[in-house]
């Protein structure tokens, strides 16, 4: 595959008119820098995903097990049984249109298969060919049709073209989610091995090693202690967190990637200030290492087998109840799934932060309590010393991230934390944030970068509001809430705006947090030099 | 092709009911037998629609959250676009069947030079949807007046509501204008809208065709080429009492008009019109944002393979005493 | 989760509403009304013979009216030529109702089957007969 090099400028001339022919009649073009790899054999087979096999997306046999169709087909049948949402979505869309215009891909491709309303169609008319009578007799007029290799390989290249955000729910008058429509079309195509290797790695090196990354016991422990050092080296102060310890009153669970990749980091070494100074008695756990979940983007099944280490680790530990860091499937996934997959919760407690006695009423089923929830929950009781200035050379803006917002509904906290910690806070444009917020173009597994064109155009709407804001009121710096986000849309404004940075609430936070017995600081988490505060030598 | 089959199809039925009654005499058929089956269609059908999704749990709640979330108290919760719970779904329910909040929202993309993508606000389909579907309604419920001879009153209040212009004899209803504008800016939309035109399946126009065809005939036969009232009154009173008669000479559009709502009726559990009830069912709107202090329940859960801890320590004992991370033995 | 008590709520209540129309007019004795014109006044008329032919009169009395009250309050003009070139006095109490006399049995029978009730009387005064 030749490297992506197409400037912003050639990835801008967008065509938003279909094609002539119609969208049946349109075969699916694979292109380059649009799609992912095929995941590799040993990971499905680590996992026991069925139909491992090495394949390649250019290649015109994809090697398809014997049979495919009938599996697909009772496939469909079972998640039909199993799924009210599918069902119903498979017969009251009226095509409105509503929601053709509000899907980051389209706005980025214009491709009209991109539009919420036409991927649904891409399985809606297999599901009218084969399960309804009006389909089976009248065919193409109904808007059906036959599942072929073509139509499976449309299917799965759209399937992946779809990053489960939920913004065309918001609009639809029914409510039909696309997310939950692409995760049936990925159980689906993952009955025939068709899993892509960004979500396949991630699966299997976090169920045998606890994180997406692979991260062993020994290499968490020694990424954190790193971070320890280096905020030693910014505050003066010594902090050494425990892991897996017993007793512990709090289990902290955060996604893996922010041990590992900037800015990311930044945010676990504000996790680890900011707890420090609460002297919060909390442990990590090297086995439930993972607050995101890769499985969620596969199968149901796999999501849960995944999810499950939290509540085991929990209970193991025996602690009272689970803190969780900043990141976006993740708390869809935790907000809306885990208690049901893996509970009831009954070994835990109803959370209650130690430091200021609130009781987390919302979380008292779950017993996992947002970091955001609990930090607004400080300030607001005057818990944290902040000095606001050094937060002074940044003009941030937030970004929601989708699952939040349109799968938990947290648009408020976060907000106050920023504007506690930040002076220069500006909102991006109405219909860009809040439950309209727009994806970072790459969350639902897909952040590789062999599809770096899909990524960018994907992030486009996202970015050009960033570039508004930014044009507008001279913003530097993008706060969000997601592991995912920070790697992406690090990439993706390094592409449309690269005059932004990213970062995660909680390093702002850390960074306006005055410490005991901290020393004068003139770094910022970043180890960059504190504008205004290099070499000053105030007198106190 | 996609507008001229159901256009036709539309145009065949219409030709189907002027040979069977002018031609064919069949008035029985077009007037008793084919309504009753129609409604009966209708009532079963609908039923068997809503117990086929109702045979699919909901494994899992997840509402589509438009909101803010109930979180610390001092945080103001949206009740209504994120509801903890059954008062506020039921409110955002209401919002939705009502007066069509999400289809409120809707918004246009726009991609200027620059680039600067601007998203304009977009109403239109909005209030033509809305236009349409309450008059519908109201229409449906002022016909009511041909299914009984002492009206309850608050049918007369919609009537003279409806005809409050007084216009003409007999009087104007706004309804009848409102719909046949409404219905066909939804199908001038469907054309003419690039993308819209590109998703829309001949099961897309043909209720378009069907409802206007319907509507087009009832306001002829009302205000135009006149029938015999008394003779329809009979025929409907007939119908709903259970004794159906079929008065000679009542007039050739009035068939017409009652074999295409039969139709629409028939039609409407095998197609999208399903989304009436389909509405009430979606989980992404239906359910209380209050999933971390309720449990759901997932009916069909099974218990399933995992790395359990004791798996992993066995794989990574020794690395995890080397650095000091406390293990379970030794 | 399947909601089933709520689910089939809705399912009779949908079943309530259609069955409603059936329900509420069970039993209901239909009879085809027929306007009676034996009035005295009709009864000693040589030809009986209304401003228009019957068939005209059965579809387009009301827009007949409304021509009637316009021309006669806007314009003055209260003489309308009839059937036959036969001259009438535009006035619905003292043309009309000469001959009608009887509201409840002529006007009422048809209108109160088809559920309808015109303004006529908002401002007219009806038929003494008809004072219950």
């Amino acid at each position: 595959m030749a490297k992506f090099t197409a400037k912003p400028n050639d990835l801008l001339k967008i065509n938003y008119n279909p094609p002539q022919t119609d969208w049946m009649d349109t075969p699916v073009e694979i292109r380059e820098h649009m799609y992912c790899h095929p995941s590799k054999k040993k990971d499905l087979d680590t996992v026991g995903f069925p139909n491992g096999r090495d394949w390649r997306v250019a290649d015109e046999d994809w090697k398809l097990p014997a049979n495919w169709e009938q599996t697909i087909l009772e496939g469909m049948q079972a998640l039909l049984k199993k799924y009210r949402s599918f069902s119903v979505f498979m017969d009251i869309c009226v095509r409105c249109g509503a929601c053709a215009d509000k899907c980051h891909f389209f706005i980025g491709t214009g491709d009209p298969k991109n539009m919420p309303v036409l991927r649904a169609e891409l399985l809606r008319s297999v599901y009218r060919g084969n399960f309804t009578l009006a389909g089976k007799i009248l065919k193409k007029i109904a808007g059906a049709r036959d599942l072929t290799v073509n139509v499976l390989k449309e299917w799965w290249y759209y399937f992946y073209q779809c990053t489960e955000c939920r913004r065309c729910s918001v609009f639809c008058p029914y409510g039909i989610d696309q997310a939950e429509i692409t995760m049936m079309g990925r159980e689906l195509t993952n009955l025939l091995g068709l899993q892509i290797g960004w979500s396949g790695g991630p699966i299997a090196a976090c169920y045998m090693k606890g994180n997406h990354l692979g991260l062993e016991p020994h290499t968490v422990k020694s990424c954190i202690d790193l971070f320890s050092e280096d905020i030693e080296t910014i505050t003066g102060i010594k902090i050494e967190p425990s892991f897996n310890r017993k007793g512990a009153e709090i289990l902290f669970v955060t996604p893996s990637g922010d041990l590992f990749a900037n800015p990311g980091t930044y945010t676990a070494m504000g996790y680890l200030m900011l707890f420090h100074e609460l002297g919060l008695d909390y442990t990590w756990s090297t086995y439930a290492s993972e607050g995101g979940n890769f499985g969620f983007f596969s199968t149901n099944e796999m999501a849960k087998r995944l999810n499950a280490k939290i509540y085991a680790e929990a209970k193991r530990l025996g602690v009272k109840w689970i803190l969780g860091g900043e990141c976006g499937h993740m708390w869809r996934v935790l907000h809306q799934y885990m208690d049901t997959w893996n509970g009831p919760a009954d070994f835990l407690q109803e959370p209650v932060s130690p430091i200021t006695g609130t009781k987390f009423e919302n979380a008292k089923s779950t017993k996992m309590v947002h970091i955001s929830e609990f930090t607004a929950d400080l300030i607001k009781n005057g818990k944290l010393k902040l000095d606001k200035s050094r937060n002074d050379h940044l003009k941030v803006t937030y970004h929601d991230s989708c699952n939040p917002a349109r799968g938990m509904g947290m648009l408020e906290e976060p907000r106050y934390v920023i504007k506690n910690v930040c002076k220069n806070f500006y909102e991006m444009p109405e219909n860009t944030i809040r439950e309209k917020t727009f994806c970072c173009g790459s969350g639902s597994g897909i952040n590789a970068s062999e599809n770096m064109e899909l990524r960018m155009r994907g992030g486009l709407p996202r970015a050009n509001a960033v570039k508004f804001v930014h044009d507008k009121y001279g913003v530097n710096m993008l706060a969000c809430v997601c592991a995912i986000d920070r790697a992406t849309l690090s990439a993706a404004n390094e592409y449309w705006v690269p005059e932004v940075g990213v970062t995660g609430v909680t390093e702002l936070v850390a960074n306006a947090l005055v410490m005991k017995g901290e020393k004068e600081r003139t770094l910022d988490i970043r180890l960059e030099p504190l504008p205004g505060k290099e070499g000053s030598e105030e007198v106190s | 092709m996609k507008t001229l089959f159901p256009l036709f199809a539309v145009i065949t039925l219409i030709v189907l009911v002027v040979a069977g009654v002018q031609y064919a005499n069949m008035q029985f058929l077009f007037g008793v037998i084919i309504p009753y089956l129609a409604v009966a269609t209708f009532v079963a059908g609908l039923i068997y629609r809503v117990m086929k999704w109702a045979s699919s749990p909901v494994p899992f709640r997840i509402p589509t959250t438009c909101g803010q979330e109930l979180s610390l108290p001092w945080i103001k919760q949206d009740k209504l676009e994120s509801p903890s719970g059954t008062l506020g779904v039921i409110g955002r329910m209401a919002l939705e069947v009502l007066l069509f909040r999400s289809l409120f929202r809707n918004i246009k993309l726009d991609m200027r030079e620059g680039p600067r993508i601007a998203y304009g606000s977009d109403k239109w389909l909005w209030l033509s949807g809305l236009a349409f579907h309450w008059s519908f309604l109201i229409i449906l419920i002022r016909h009511f007046r041909l299914f009984a001879i002492q009206l309850p009153y608050p049918i007369h209040v919609i009537e003279s509501l409806d005809s409050f212009l007084q216009i003409g004899v007999p009087m104007l209803y706004i309804t009848d204008v409102v719909i046949l504008a409404a219905v066909t800016y939804l199908f001038i939309r469907r054309i003419t809208n690039p993308l819209v035109r590109y998703i829309s399946l001949p099961a897309d126009y043909f209720p378009l065709f069907l409802i206007l065809a319907v509507a087009g005939s009832g306001v002829l036969m009302r205000y135009f080429t006149k029938v015999d009232v008394v003779g329809v009154k009979q025929l409907t009173m007939g119908l709903i009492s259970f004794r159906p008669v079929v008065p000679q000479g009542i007039g050739i559009i009035f068939y017409i008009h009652l074999f295409l709502i039969s139709v629409l009726f028939a039609y409407f559990p095998f197609s999208k019109l399903v989304h009436m009830a389909g509405v009430f069912l979606s989980p992404t709107r239906n359910m209380a944002n209050n999933n971390r202090m309720v449990r759901h329940v997932n009916p069909w859960d099974y218990p399933v393979h995992v790395h359990t801890y004791e798996e992993y320590e066995n794989d990574f004992r020794e690395k995890m005493k080397s650095v000091g991370i406390p293990v379970e033995k030794e | 989760m399947y909601d089933s008590g709520k689910i089939i709520t809705g399912l009779l209540v949908f079943v309530a509403i259609v069955s409603f129309p059936f329900v509420y007019s069970r039993g209901t004795n239909i009879v085809k009304p027929e306007p009676k014109i034996d009035t005295p006044v009709i009864q000693q008329m040589a030809v009986k013979q209304c401003v228009q032919p019957r068939a005209f009169m059965r579809a387009e009395h009301m827009q007949l009216l409304n021509d009637w009250r316009d021309s006669v309050v806007r314009d003055g003009n209260r003489v309308y030529v009839g059937f036959g070139g036969k001259q009438y006095n535009m006035s619905l109490q003292n043309t009309c109702m000469h001959c009608h006399s009887n509201k409840k049995e002529f006007c009422d029978s048809c209108h109160n089957f088809m559920s309808v009730k015109p303004y006529c009387w908002d401002c007219h005064i009806a038929p003494k007969e008809n004072k219950s």
